[in-house]
């Protein structure tokens, strides 16, 4: 049934009190369509909510609205920056915060770990049988890869769109599955969406990381005929993407795919006949969107496609190369992305430990300092990444590569490269800092992060 | 009498105010406060230990700077305020 009217949508939805909701953030910073529900919701007095929202972004500000008037009961989510971290500090849900992976939730979805009754799913364009697809349409955000395992799974599936087609092509959503569509005049804003300006790091020292990390790659004999890759959208990460494309440009290799989100750089490769395929869960910028719609080699692949654990076709059980980033990461090579060294949540695993734990070389790359924070500590403040699918840290000063990969250590013992052991590395990072001063943990706990298979990690803690 | 600043609010640097005062005080605010606040009031003390200067407001706004730019910024600021105040 298609709706214009989003009262007569929640009417005929019977929404009360206790119902798990899900929606995607493939809109990213530019969504309005969590808002739109959440503001109806606490409009409505609904309490008792279990959110899944695949990722949590500046934006959300309903969520802390929700939150201050005690609605949310609790929140499962693979990614939270904003207001709503300080806001979950202050007004405690009765149950608790749950982290996930981008590969953990679409295996949770589909297990049952995850119940959703109802899935709010942005789409910038659909057709009246409910086929969708965010390709098309004035607000079209590429790839909804962390949308699909909700549509096919949750009770009830609603697309919320703004652009209303005579037939979509290849729906990335499939009809079948859709029980509700609801035509708003906009789901997003465009340039909170995508951006169009991702760039190459300019930072001479984040430059330097990426050379080091691409001198270690070559040295790894790594980088053949079919060589498989993944890298992330920060500056540091495309640099390497970029100059690991010009490797292969100039030696005559072809990688055979690249996973994760795809940028103009990926796109570039598989342009360029550098790479057989793309295969895209999320585009970030306006050339992926582009190239996904024109290139029959850049494949659109869902969440459990992607990294779920438990699907053996997954896309990432092949992969050779990742190269991760770090907010903090310790002796044992654990790896921090969820909070900051005060607990505070900036962030979460996306597909971080979904990645290192599959691909044969987990590379971290990040400066050595952090404004005046080492990067490497005893012992991280919270584990996103447990160090033993991590292989290889490498900052500006030196690399270290993990005790327990004695095949790489044995292939670099002779190596011209800068590799040292992490607490020589640490050591290092401390003459130029100082050695911080521990912070109090407070005995509160806020949550949990979890690994793809479900089990739990680490302690999430409320700040004192 | 005239306030001395030296250094910028960017990441990674601090920017020092110096005041007149009938004593001398210290003010630190620091992105990395509860790491590193006593190792920076340590750097801060010490350098202004090498100038004759007792009656005096210092006022560090850091940004996670390292001790050669924080030494570096404070250093600037106290000749400066020489300058100023003759």
């Amino acid at each position: 049934m298609i709706y214009k009217s989003l009262e007569k949508l929640m009417e005929d939805l019977k929404i009360h009190d206790g119902l798990h909701l899900s929606f995607h953030h493939h809109l990213r910073n530019g969504d309005k369509v969590l808002n739109l529900i959440m503001e109806d919701l606490i409009a409505k007095n609904i309490k008792d909510l279990h959110l899944y929202p695949s990722g949590i972004f500046p934006v959300h500000t309903s969520m802390v609205n929700a939150l201050k008037k005690g609605l949310i009961k609790s929140i499962t989510t693979n990614y939270l920056n904003g207001p709503l971290s300080d806001a979950l500090n202050q007004y405690p849900m009765e149950g608790q915060l749950t982290m996930q992976t981008h590969g953990g939730r679409a295996r949770a979805i589909i297990e049952g770990d995850n119940q959703i009754d109802i899935a709010f799913i942005a789409v910038s364009s659909c057709d009246q049988a409910g086929n969708a697809s965010g390709l098309y349409g004035k607000t079209a955000c590429g790839a909804l890869g962390y949308a699909i395992e909700d549509a096919i799974h949750a009770k009830r599936t609603v697309i919320v769109c703004d652009t209303l087609l005579d037939t979509v092509n290849n729906p990335q959503i499939e009809g079948q599955f859709v029980d509700d569509v609801l035509l708003i005049d906009s789901i997003g804003n465009a340039s909170g969406i995508v951006s169009g300006t991702l760039a190459i790091t300019k930072d001479p020292l984040g430059l330097k990381v990426a050379r080091e990390a691409m001198r270690f790659l070559i040295a790894s004999q790594f980088i053949k005929n079919n060589v498989s890759y993944q890298s992330g959208a920060g500056g540091v990460s495309l640099a390497i993407t970029k100059m690991f494309n010009e490797y292969l440009e100039s030696h005559h290799l072809k990688a055979s795919f690249y996973t994760g989100g795809i940028t103009r750089y990926h796109v570039d490769a598989l342009e360029k006949g550098l790479v057989q395929s793309l295969y895209d869960v999320q585009c970030f910028d306006m050339e992926a969107i582009r190239s996904l719609k024109e290139n029959p080699d850049h494949h659109f692949m869902s969440a459990s496609d992607y990294a779920n654990p438990n699907n053996p076709d997954r896309k990432i059980k092949a992969l050779d190369i990742v190269i991760l980033g770090a907010t903090e990461i310790d002796l044992d090579f654990n790896v921090n992305v969820t909070t900051d060294s005060k607990g505070l949540i900036i962030g979460g695993s996306g597909g971080h430990s979904d990645t290192a734990e599959d691909a044969k070389l987990s590379i971290i790359v990040s400066p050595l300092l952090k404004g005046r924070m080492p990067l490497i500590c005893k012992r991280v403040t919270t584990i996103t990444t447990p160090g033993k699918h991590i292989d290889v840290l490498i900052t500006e000063r030196g690399i270290a590569i993990n005790p327990m990969r004695k095949d790489l250590l044995e292939l670099f013992n002779d190596s011209a490269l800068n590799i040292m052991p992490i607490e020589t590395l640490m050591k290092k990072a401390h003459d130029l800092s100082g050695v911080p001063k521990p912070l109090k943990k407070s005995s509160q706990s806020l949550g949990i992060v979890e690994d793809r298979h479900g089990q739990t990690s680490d302690i999430l803690y409320r700040k004192e | 009498m005239k306030t001395i600043s030296v250094g910028t609010l960017e990441s990674s640097d601090c920017l020092i105010t110096l005041k007149s005062a009938q004593t001398l005080s210290i003010d630190i605010d620091s992105v990395v406060h509860e790491a590193f606040y006593d190792h920076i009031k340590a750097v801060v003390e010490k350098t202004l230990a090498q100038y004759n200067i007792e009656k005096i407001q210092v006022i560090v706004q850091d940004k996670g700077a390292l001790d050669y730019t924080i030494i570096a910024r404070l250093k600037s600021a106290i000749e400066r305020w020489r300058e100023a105040h003759g």
